[in-house]
């Protein structure tokens, strides 16, 4: 059951939800559609229940033209973001619906109903919930309840409208494990919507970064954070330094700094924007001559971590930085202090000539060399 | 220390039960000790003349009918102008009101010249044999013109305040459109359109000046119960007219109370 999706585009009046959009979702998988608002993926998500309809682009199951077939034939369950349960059914006729409203030649019988709402609520751990009306719920149970419904008809794909959104941080976290436990031992195909990276990255197989109706970088949550295709990337998921830089003779200059490099053969020379993670930045309160000299504004422990804060004069700019706290301590950094700083290693997009932008088809990673001697010095 | 969160609760329980029991209360009260002094005897005679039984069955039974007639369009009217954008929508939206604000007796008028048999209407039925003025028919014309404003008014504001969501989720659970209507959105009606009809029910059997013009008030026929009021007003039988009125009282509260009944089971959902 691969679902091809391919070229889709859709329009909101002026608003390009969609622009030739591609992706195909293998059967087993659990993917991730990860954007801000108005990055498209909802309408990717509704488009995928027969909820709406592109302008063009195909939509195939295995070759059927998934297009031609309305919502209520297709075959998907949908959860949707504030549940949508009936209000005037109790627990026991949600999960039921859409058992009840087969024609009847496809119609499980009374008793075999009942047996598979019950079980469906079991494998949610709503037992003894049947009989309450969502009102009686609390969010989280809400939230199983719309699963278990969905789930009822089984569906080739489950879909799911930013599933944990309404609750709250604890539940939420219980409730991602549980549905990515749920996911595997029912063999399902899952597509999710979220706008919350960390909700993303854990979860899914795979992760579709989206922005302005264009799918900016598909790929393994690990790929998605190590490797970042685009500057988007680099600033919608994790932290990031941005860092103006000019290219000359193969070597990268930033500040005052002039970096030796691999990697940037072929590209000519010309300015570019570099995006470095805190930490991929190394620190040291000895003066070293590579790396810039900043100043230590600000130091800050959140659980093993050490969030630190550089003001660099050759940057004219803050730097992030992060370190382990033990290691913080075993530098004793504290505020005020001066500090040499060094990119560990540096993603450069070369701005393109005529537009100015960023060219991401340009990217390169940067691994300056520093001399032995100033490597030793880091010990 | 007082401990309650909301202040007023006794000033403003007073205020309620005081305008209750002047307003509503003691008029019927009045009602009931000017009924009481003609002793059950006179009471059963003059509530089982021929003309008031016929009377009552008229009153209530179109009545009824009427209310039935306003939930079933009322419902599909305010469906259209929730559900649907189309020019003259908001002028649509405020005619619907007009019967509230005509005056009866207007209404009344406009009705008869409208279904008499050289009306506009009533000579295009006459040919079919179908007769509107002065029939009980026009009785329930009238009634159904009154009340037509209460269920749009009740359904609109539920109506709009449902979420798409739940009608997309009956969809993708493979429900029809009908499925969806009846099993999903009809229940969540059906508390605001049990109002509506009572409301519409309960402006039924009490009007009276719409009604006295097109029903041509023929006793056994077309007469209805707060005219045969009127008649034994003007026959000074003051305790008789008093006698019909309890009766009238009595059952619309039967009614109203069944009514209400009906719609806490239709909400049992909503209760906690």
């Amino acid at each position: 059951m691969t679902i091809a999706i391919t070229h889709l585009a859709r329009r909101f009046a002026d608003f390009r939800a969609l622009d030739d959009v591609s992706l195909s979702i293998a059967p087993g998988e659990f993917i991730a559609l990860l954007g801000p608002s108005g990055s498209g993926k909802t309408t990717l998500l509704r488009i995928l229940a027969g909820l709406d309809f592109p302008d063009s682009g195909e939509l195939t199951q295995d070759g059927r033209d998934l297009l031609r077939v309305g919502a209520r034939d297709r075959g998907v369950g949908l959860v949707f973001q504030h549940y949508a349960l009936f209000r005037h059914m109790t627990v026991f006729e949600n999960v039921a619906f859409g058992l009840r409203v087969r024609p009847r030649a496809r119609r499980p019988s009374k008793a075999e109903i009942a047996d598979r709402v019950d079980k469906l609520l079991k494998r949610v751990q709503l037992e003894g919930m049947a009989g309450r009306y969502p009102s009686q719920l609390s969010g989280g149970q809400r939230q199983r309840v719309a699963l278990a419904r969905a789930l009822a008809t089984e569906p080739d794909l489950l879909l799911l409208d930013e599933p944990f959104g309404a609750l709250d941080a604890q539940v939420r976290v219980t409730l991602r494990r549980w549905l990515r436990h749920l996911h595997e031992e029912m063999n399902l195909t899952t597509v999710f919507v979220t706008h919350d990276q960390e909700e993303a990255l854990e979860l899914a197989d795979r992760v579709v970064v989206m922005s302005q109706g264009r799918i900016e970088q598909v790929g393994t949550p690990d790929e998605i954070y190590q490797q970042p295709a685009t500057p988007f990337v680099f600033e919608f998921i994790g932290k990031s330094n941005k860092l103006p830089v000019r290219i000359q003779n193969g070597r990268l200059h930033a500040g005052d700094q002039r970096f030796d490099a691999d990697g940037l053969d072929g590209i000519a020379d010309g300015s570019g924007v570099a995006y470095v993670r805190p930490e991929h930045l190394a620190l040291t309160p000895t003066p070293l001559e590579s790396g810039w000299r900043a100043t230590l504004r600000h130091i800050y422990l959140s659980g093993s971590v050490a969030h630190v804060e550089l003001d660099v004069p050759a940057l004219g700019q803050t730097l992030e930085v992060e370190l382990g706290g033990e290691e913080s301590q075993r530098r004793s950094l504290q505020s005020g202090m001066s500090i040499t700083v060094q990119p560990r290693h540096l993603t450069v997009f070369p701005l393109a000539g005529n537009s100015g932008e960023p060219d991401i088809t340009r990217r390169r990673v940067v691994h300056p060399r520093y001399g032995q001697a100033a490597l030793a010095r880091w010990r | 220390m007082s401990r309650r969160v909301l202040p007023g609760f006794g000033l403003s329980l007073g205020y309620t039960l005081a305008y209750l029991g002047l307003i509503v209360f003691l008029p019927l009260a009045a009602l009931l000790v000017k009924a009481s002094g003609m002793g059950l005897d006179g009471l059963w005679t003059t509530l089982s003349a021929p003309p008031v039984l016929a009377a009552l069955r008229l009153s209530f039974g179109a009545a009824l009918l009427s209310a039935f007639v306003n939930a079933v369009v009322g419902l599909l009217v305010a469906w259209v102008l929730v559900r649907y954008s189309f020019p003259g929508r908001r002028l649509f939206d405020a005619l619907v009101d007009l019967p509230f604000a005509l005056p009866t007796a207007v209404a009344g008028i406009a009705l008869t010249a409208l279904y008499a048999p050289k009306g506009w209407i009533g000579e295009w039925l006459a040919p079919l044999g179908i007769k509107v003025a002065f029939t009980p028919l026009g009785v329930l014309v009238a009634m159904i013109f009154v009340g037509f404003p209460f269920v749009v008014r009740t359904v609109q504001p539920v109506l709009e305040s449902l979420d798409r969501d739940i009608e997309e989720a009956a969809t993708t659970l493979g429900a029809s459109r009908l499925q969806t209507f009846m099993r999903v959105l009809l229940p969540l009606l059906l508390p605001a359109l049990l109002t509506g009809f009572a409301l519409a029910l309960a402006r039924a059997v009490g009007e009276y000046g719409s009604v006295i013009f097109i029903a041509g008030n023929i006793p056994m026929k077309s007469e209805i119960l707060p005219l045969v009021i009127v008649k034994q007003l003007e026959q000074f039988n003051y305790a008789g007219a008093a006698a019909v009125g309890v009766v009238m009282l009595a059952l619309s509260f039967l009614l109203l109370l069944a009514i209400s009944l009906l719609q806490r089971w239709s909400r049992r959902w909503a209760e906690r």
